[in-house]
């Protein structure tokens, strides 16, 4: 199962090889992994898509907060949350096929960054399965380049919804510190 | 110059002093007085500013003869002391020669804060003379590190570094220092508090647990206790004895938690784990509650991890939130410092007696060989008769509790924690986690620097002691009187019985030549003797232990014997091979381990 977690760290050097070294010598399977400023100056926030069972959860849990410069960790359920990528696609496209490229632009609401005689920048935000639905479609015109972020993600309300506790953890909302 | 005598207190005025002056004004104030540690071209500036806290005599250096030998030292000091050891070195080879040294320390929760100079910050990154990134290269070693690039940072990250060291789990801390930082001058003040918002070393939750573990503990009908180090670096082990006699309630130890209660007590069943006694492995996988206490589930110590105590509840109390349900899944889980949670559950107790179980482990005891080891008429000198000799000849004189051990890592290390009687938590150092052959010499010596007039044995393989032996030069320098058994079998010994055993005694890279350890000790200036027949043990032990100053025995032992029992690996921890059954059945005569 793919979880998605969300760490707030001081913003020290070298702080994100501490966090993805831990993940790696712990043989921690992550599939994306995005760092950005959060709301607090001096606090990053990394938010990373890890694959295993509950007890694994588990354990990234409770080794990331045991890092001295993370602050904070909490894991979310995926209904619980919004989670958006941003891709920057480079199509080749000439005049003949723009329209049609255009059409499908707009049904995916992504929009037009630049554009040449030769080809298209388009950007795309949404949900995973969206942009790979767009990029799919694209891939039939001729598509140069391409970068995409890993998602990030956000609780939908202002109380974190937190994936449900194993039992021996008394309920808690959020994972301030608890470890040594 | 003179300290004024309120210097050192936390409440000092601030002062201008230079980046060395505010490492040992660090080191002093946090009550460290010994500094293991080797000198080079980016920590100068620091031992040259040290020549005054040595002339005042605050802090002492010991100088190492390899600095992973420093880090032992200050890890044995940490042990045999419970306060933060303290090593230094200088850059690059000097930095990455304490590597050993941190991950042991990492393996064993032991406080450690280790010092080393740095290139000049302008020029890291440039792959300067001597340059290595330290505090990469021991970010998955140590509990944290720092890079010091501007004075300013300095006091605190010291503080830091000694409080990360100490508090919650110990572990080692690594503060690296740019040369540059060590000569600029800044301002000294050492009353701030340390605020580190994501460290917390004591959760605090565990009330509500406590009370299901003591209610699985007062149901049980064959309850069993597995004590590891978190007792003895809580500081416990009067209040696991007062719960172990209040509910009679047997205690199986790990490695590291070796006289957590003192072996001659009749509820102690020893060492559990691979080369623990059958009973106390049988006892693993007899119990319906196993309350393991301050230990991590290591898989030296469960064996076989799907087949480990399946048929009993699990009470796992640990500090360490990530230990839990890491390798078992307990029922029930107390998260937090054993110094609180331990005495907290001492009331919720009942009395108890437990008569039919402790019966059931009297009878599997009797069945066990290894008593009658020791009692043979030997005439070939073996390793367990070795130990127990030198357990009882130093017990003889000293009482136990002025006795430390260290030892080394491999069969004698598994022969010494079987055959001598531990009496207390602490009493034995020893790599368990890490394993690190080299440990015992420089943790002997921490420990002895530690407690001057206490007796420090160093129990030693001839592998192990020729990784470490340049030491013997600080031993004579530092005039330390640690007394040196090294068990000498002609092979690495632990490895050469995994080849016997698991493949076909192709003894492959084990057998090892050693010096003549006696001109070697002479030659330090160390006296020494030879031992080759049983005969000639006690009186070589008693000379060591009457010898005011070092000694060293080079115990002649039988090659090719094997540590028992032993849990294969990959087996359950019950299906031991047990000691060959010509020793239970034929007393006198001298088999073939
Ligand atoms: C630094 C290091 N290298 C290798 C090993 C693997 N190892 C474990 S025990 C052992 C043999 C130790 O031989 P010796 O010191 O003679 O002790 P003995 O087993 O013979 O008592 C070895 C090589 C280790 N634990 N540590
Ligand atoms: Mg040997």
């Amino acid at each position: 199962m793919k979880h998605i977690l969300a760490a707030w760290m001081r913003d020290r050097p070298g702080v994100l090889n501490r966090v993805t070294g831990l993940l790696s010598r712990r043989n921690f399977n992550i599939d994306s992994l995005q760092v950005s400023a959060s709301e607090e100056p001096g606090i990053s926030r990394m938010t990373f898509e890890v694959s295993g069972d509950d007890r694994t959860l588990e354990q990234v849990r409770s080794q990331l907060i045991k890092l001295v410069d993370v602050t904070r960790v909490e894991s979310f359920a995926q209904e619980a949350i919004v989670k958006r990528e941003l891709a920057l696609v480079r199509v080749a496209v000439g005049p003949d096929e723009r329209r049609q490229v255009l059409d499908l632009i707009q049904v995916f609401e992504a929009t037009v960054e630049d554009i040449s005689r030769t080809d298209m920048l388009i950007q795309i935000v949404g949900r995973e399965e969206k942009i790979d639905s767009l990029i799919g479609l694209l891939r039939d015109y001729h598509l140069l380049e391409m970068v995409r972020t890993g998602p990030v993600a956000i609780v939908r309300s202002a109380v974190a919804n937190v994936e449900s506790e194993p039992a021996l953890e008394p309920a808690r909302d959020t994972w301030q510190g608890g470890g040594v | 110059m003179h300290f004024p005598p309120d210097h050192f207190r936390t409440t000092a005025p601030p002062r201008r002093i230079t980046g060395s002056e505010m490492i040992w004004d660090a080191c002093v104030t946090e009550g460290v007085s010994l500094l293991f540690g080797h000198p080079g071209g980016a920590i100068l500036p620091a031992y040259d500013a040290l020549a005054i806290y040595e002339a005042e005599g605050l802090l002492h250096h010991v100088l190492v003869r390899h600095e992973q030998c420093a880090a032992h030292m200050a890890d044995g000091y940490a042990r045999a002391t419970g306060e933060v050891g303290v090593c230094v070195a200088t850059s690059g080879p000097g930095a990455t020669n304490l590597v050993t040294g941190i991950a042991t320390a990492q393996m064993d929760s032991v406080p450690i804060v280790c010092i080393t100079g740095q290139v000049p910050s302008p020029m890291l990154g440039t792959d300067a003379f001597q340059e290595a990134d330290i505090v990469g290269v021991t970010q998955p070693v140590c509990k944290h590190n720092y890079l010091v690039t501007d004075v300013a940072d300095l006091p605190m990250v010291m503080k830091e570094a000694f409080y990360i060291a100490r508090e919650g789990r110990p572990g080692p801390v690594l503060v690296d220092v740019c040369k540059d930082v060590q000569i600029a001058e800044g301002e000294f003040r050492y009353d701030m508090e340390v605020k580190l918002p994501g460290f917390d070393p004591y959760p605090a939750s565990w009330q509500d647990a406590l009370v299901d573990a003591a209610d699985l503990i007062n149901a049980a009908e064959a309850p069993l206790i597995m004590a590891g180090h978190g007792i003895h670096l809580a500081g416990v082990s009067d209040v696991l004895l007062r719960i172990v006699e209040k509910a009679e309630i047997p205690v199986v130890t790990t490695l590291l938690g070796t006289g957590n209660i003192t072996e001659t007590h009749p509820l102690s069943l020893g060492m559990g784990g691979m080369h623990g006694e059958a009973y106390a492995n049988e006892a693993v996988q007899a119990c319906d509650v196993l309350i393991a206490l301050g230990m991590r589930f290591d898989d030296r110590i469960t064996g076989r991890l799907d087949r480990f105590a399946k048929q009993a509840s699990v009470v796992h109390f640990e500090l360490d939130k990530a230990e839990v349900g890491k390798n078992v899944q307990p029922d029930v889980a107390v998260v937090g410092d054993l110094a609180e949670t331990l005495p907290a559950l001492e009331p919720f107790i009942h009395p108890n007696t437990h008569a039919e179980w402790l019966a059931s482990l009297t009878d599997r005891k009797l069945s066990s060989a290894g008593k009658d080891i020791l009692t043979f008429e030997l005439d070939e000198l073996v390793p367990p008769f070795v130990m127990r000799q030198i357990w009882s000849e130093t017990t003889n004189l000293r009482d136990p509790s002025d006795v430390l051990v260290a030892t080394d890592v491999g069969q004698h290390q598994m022969w010494e924690s079987q055959y001598f009687v531990h009496e207390r938590a602490g009493q034995l150092l020893t790599s368990g986690g890490l394993g690190t052959m080299g440990y015992g010499l420089p943790a002997a010596m921490g420990a002895q620097m530690a407690w001057p007039d206490k007796l420090v044995w160093a129990i030693v393989g001839d592998g192990g002691f020729q990784m470490t032996m340049q030491e013997l030069a600080t031993i004579q320098q530092e005039k330390l009187p640690v007394k040196i058994a090294i068990i000498n079998n002609g092979f690495l010994g632990m490895v050469r019985q995994w080849q016997q055993l698991f493949h076909d005694k192709r003894y492959v890279g084990t057998p090892v030549l050693s010096p003549d350890y006696v001109m070697l000790a002479a030659a330090y200036g160390i006296p020494a003797c030879k031992v080759e027949e049983p005969g000639q043990v006690a009186e070589a032990v008693r000379a060591a232990n009457t010898t005011d100053g070092p000694y060293l025995i080079d115990f002649q032992v039988k090659e090719e014997v094997n540590v028992y029992p032993m849990v294969a690996p990959g087996a359950a921890v019950d299906e031991l091979i047990r000691r060959p059954h010509i020793v239970q059945d034929h007393g006198g005569v001298v088999p073939s381990f």
